[in-house]
């Protein structure tokens, strides 16, 4: 089986995010830039398949700038054995348009199994996966919290209220990485050595196309300040009715 | 990797750009790594005075030890990337990067380059991997700043050699596989050996009663009549100046990592000051405060600096050890002040462990000492400035 993972580079969970002048796009300036947690997820349940036998080549695909070179050479120092760059050469390109590249990417490159990270944490969407899936007319199950090959076919559980869910899926398919898939290693000082020398195609995307665009970003509306309703048990009421009337918490 | 903590790194110059992007993959690892191992347990261990002995393989798995070495289980990468690994390591606790710079530089480095083949295979791929722990003695209760006196002898025996002295200020000793003993040879030149742990004749004894870089074990090592084998001498490295190189790259690595503690510092404080309200307004927005802020990421900025050019230097091979002298002496002075600064800003809650800053500045308080106190290169600056040796007055 070989299997490719896409992997986004997303500013760090922690990054504080400013808006661009252009006000719909997140400016670069400052922040700190990672591959997105749940595709990092992905990519270690690849390499466990890969080290338990059951898959022969793991290559991460990613479209991003230049600079997503970090996050590839990241993915290799992990374990990854190739990798596939699809450099943005800018405008605006929708979920549909994503998945459209990487479809054809992921086909021409064979991969039997083609793994996303639920969503990315940037923009949220939730999407490529499964219009890749449409496009390529593949089967696809999302939010996956564990996996085992068999022959031919995935067996995938995935958590739904109260429960689990098993399901078996055949190959060649596309599957979506949720928390509980895997535990991501770190990329060994070795890994990073040996990931100079593997191969890393960077190769230019196709032309940007959007039908939904993106009108405009806002951040949250600042958080009210705090209330002091009184001290000791005199504020106990008010507070009660607040959480009740107001919060809704009770 | 994404981190766990809400730690931002101030890098206003964003000088790690001057990085290369494997060096700052090393980072980001690094980083994630203390987030997610490091951190999380810190105040215990420094409120207990233990070190975090189940990180020492992870060490090793991850490549940490000895990775400015070739060869022999190691990583061989940039002495930049080393630097890179010691700011990050400080960035958690001073105590996990001593222990990175002990056993990378003070013992690895010194086998690797000094050691037999035979002495090579046996400790290095171990020690690489973090099976094996090792501690450096040169320091003894009467000789500090002033090595070369050490009382320390070695005397040449039937199939070996016997030790006798005491070491003091020994960081690892108590939980050390190997120490690296130095001392006087036949009344002659200054030797290392290598003592196995269980030694007869060797014993470690801990300090207690530190304030300063607790989660790190600090130990004497009593040594009676020790016998070691013809083999446990260091074959090459005759003579004060094969410690004093270990010194060098142990330094080295200090001028990176107080970087991470003052980043460490300036972060917290900075999150802190922006939401803590006096007089209704957070106390971030006090000109006095901003001034502090000011002086601090200025501070920062040039020890950012230091470190990245002294990196070029060493992986350029053109460094010499005054070089490293000027910042260590610069970035843990530099990191000190920092780490009081932000204390101050933290007011009364900066006494208190639920903040990093008093561990930082107390740690740095043997950080500034030790691999020579920061008036010692003082003295070696002005010997390189002047040509005068004032070491003796
Ligand atoms: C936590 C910790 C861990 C350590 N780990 C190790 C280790 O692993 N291995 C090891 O070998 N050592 C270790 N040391 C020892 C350390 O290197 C010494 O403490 C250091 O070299 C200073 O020696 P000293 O403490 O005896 O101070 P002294 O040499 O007694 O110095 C005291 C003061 O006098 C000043 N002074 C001394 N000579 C002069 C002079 N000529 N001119 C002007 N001022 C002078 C110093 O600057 C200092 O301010 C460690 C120390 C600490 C605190």
């Amino acid at each position: 089986m070989k299997i490719a993972v896409c992997i986004k580079r997303v500013p760090d969970t922690t990054a504080k995010v400013r808006i661009a002048a252009d006000g719909k796009t997140v400016d670069p300036a400052g922040v700190e830039w990672v591959i997105g947690p749940y595709e990092e997820i992905a990519l270690e349940a690849a390499l466990k398949l890969k080290e338990a036998g059951k898959a022969e080549k793991v290559t991460v695909l990613c479209l991003g700038p230049k600079e997503a070179t970090k996050e590839l050479r990241t993915a290799l120092a992990m374990g990854a054995d190739d990798a596939v760059l699809l450099v943005d050469g800018g405008g605006e390109r929708d979920a549909a348009a994503v998945a459209g590249a990487l479809a054809a990417e992921a086909k021409g490159l064979g991969a039997d199994l083609l793994l996303f990270g639920w969503k990315a944490i940037d923009t949220d969407q939730a999407s490529v996966p499964h219009l890749a899936a449409a496009i390529l007319e593949r089967p696809c199950v999302s939010f996956v919290t564990k996996l085992e090959a068999g022959d031919g076919r995935l067996l995938c559980h995935r958590e739904v209220e109260g429960g689990t869910e098993a399901l078996e899926v055949p190959l060649p398919c596309v599957l979506t990485a949720q928390k509980g898939l895997a535990e991501p290693r770190y990329a060994s000082l070795k890994g990073i050595m040996a990931a100079k020398k593997k191969p890393l195609v960077e190769k230019p995307a196709p032309a940007a196309a959007a039908a939904v665009r993106t009108e405009r970003l806002s951040l949250p509306p600042e958080r009210p300040p705090g209330r002091i309703l009184g001290q000791g048990v005199d504020a106990v009421p008010e507070l009660v009715r607040l959480l009740r009337d107001e919060a809704k918490l009770l | 990797m994404a981190h766990a903590s809400p730690y931002t790194a101030m890098d206003f110059y964003d000088v790690d750009a001057l990085l290369t992007e494997e060096d700052r993959i090393v980072r980001d690892t690094v980083r994630s790594f203390v987030d997610a191992e490091i951190l999380p347990d810190i105040r215990r261990h420094f409120r207990d005075g233990t070190f975090p002995l189940d990180l020492i393989p992870r060490f090793g798995e991850m490549g940490l030890l000895g990775s400015q070495l070739e060869g022999y289980g190691c990583a061989g990468m940039s002495y930049t990337a080393y630097g890179v690994i010691c700011r990050e390591m400080e960035r958690g606790d001073s105590g996990a990067r001593s222990f990175c710079s002990v056993q990378s530089s003070l013992v690895m480095y010194p086998i690797h380059r000094y050691g037999s083949e035979e002495q090579k295979r046996k400790w290095l791929p171990e020690m690489a991997a973090g099976r094996k722990i090792g501690c450096f003695g040169l320091t003894e209760p009467d000789f500090g700043s002033n090595p070369g006196g050490m009382a320390t002898t070695a005397k040449t025996v039937k199939g070996g050699f016997v030790l006798n002295g005491n070491k003091y200020w020994i960081t690892n000793a108590s939980i050390a596989d190997l120490s690296l003993v130095w001392a006087r040879l036949d009344g002659g030149t200054i030797r290392g050996f290598l003592v196995e742990k269980g030694t007869k004749g060797c014993t470690p004894e801990e300090i207690r009663g530190k304030y300063s870089l607790r989660a790190s074990d600090t130990s004497g090592i009593v040594l009676e009549d020790c016998f070691v084998p013809s083999d446990a001498i260091l074959p090459e490295g005759v003579g004060l100046k094969a410690p004093l190189s270990c010194l060098d790259s142990a330094r080295y690595g200090i001028a990176w990592g107080a970087v991470g503690a003052a980043q460490a510092c300036f972060d917290e404080a900075l999150r802190y000051a922006k939401t803590r309200i006096q007089f209704d307004r957070p106390i971030a927005s006090f000109q006095l405060v901003q001034n502090k802020f000011a002086e601090m990421l200025t501070w920062i900025t040039s020890a950012q600096l230091q470190a990245w050019r002294l990196g070029r230097l060493w992986d350029e091979g053109t460094h010499e050890p005054a070089h490293t002298s000027l910042a260590k002496r610069h970035n843990v002075e530099m990191a000190l002040k920092v780490g009081r600064t932000c204390r101050d800003i933290l007011g009364a809650s900066g006494i208190t462990e639920e903040y990093a800053a008093l561990r930082h500045v107390l740690n740095l308080e043997s950080v500034i000492t030790y691999e020579g106190t920061h008036d010692i290169h003082g003295l070696i600056l002005g010997e390189r400035i002047t040509g005068i040796p004032a070491f003796k007055g």
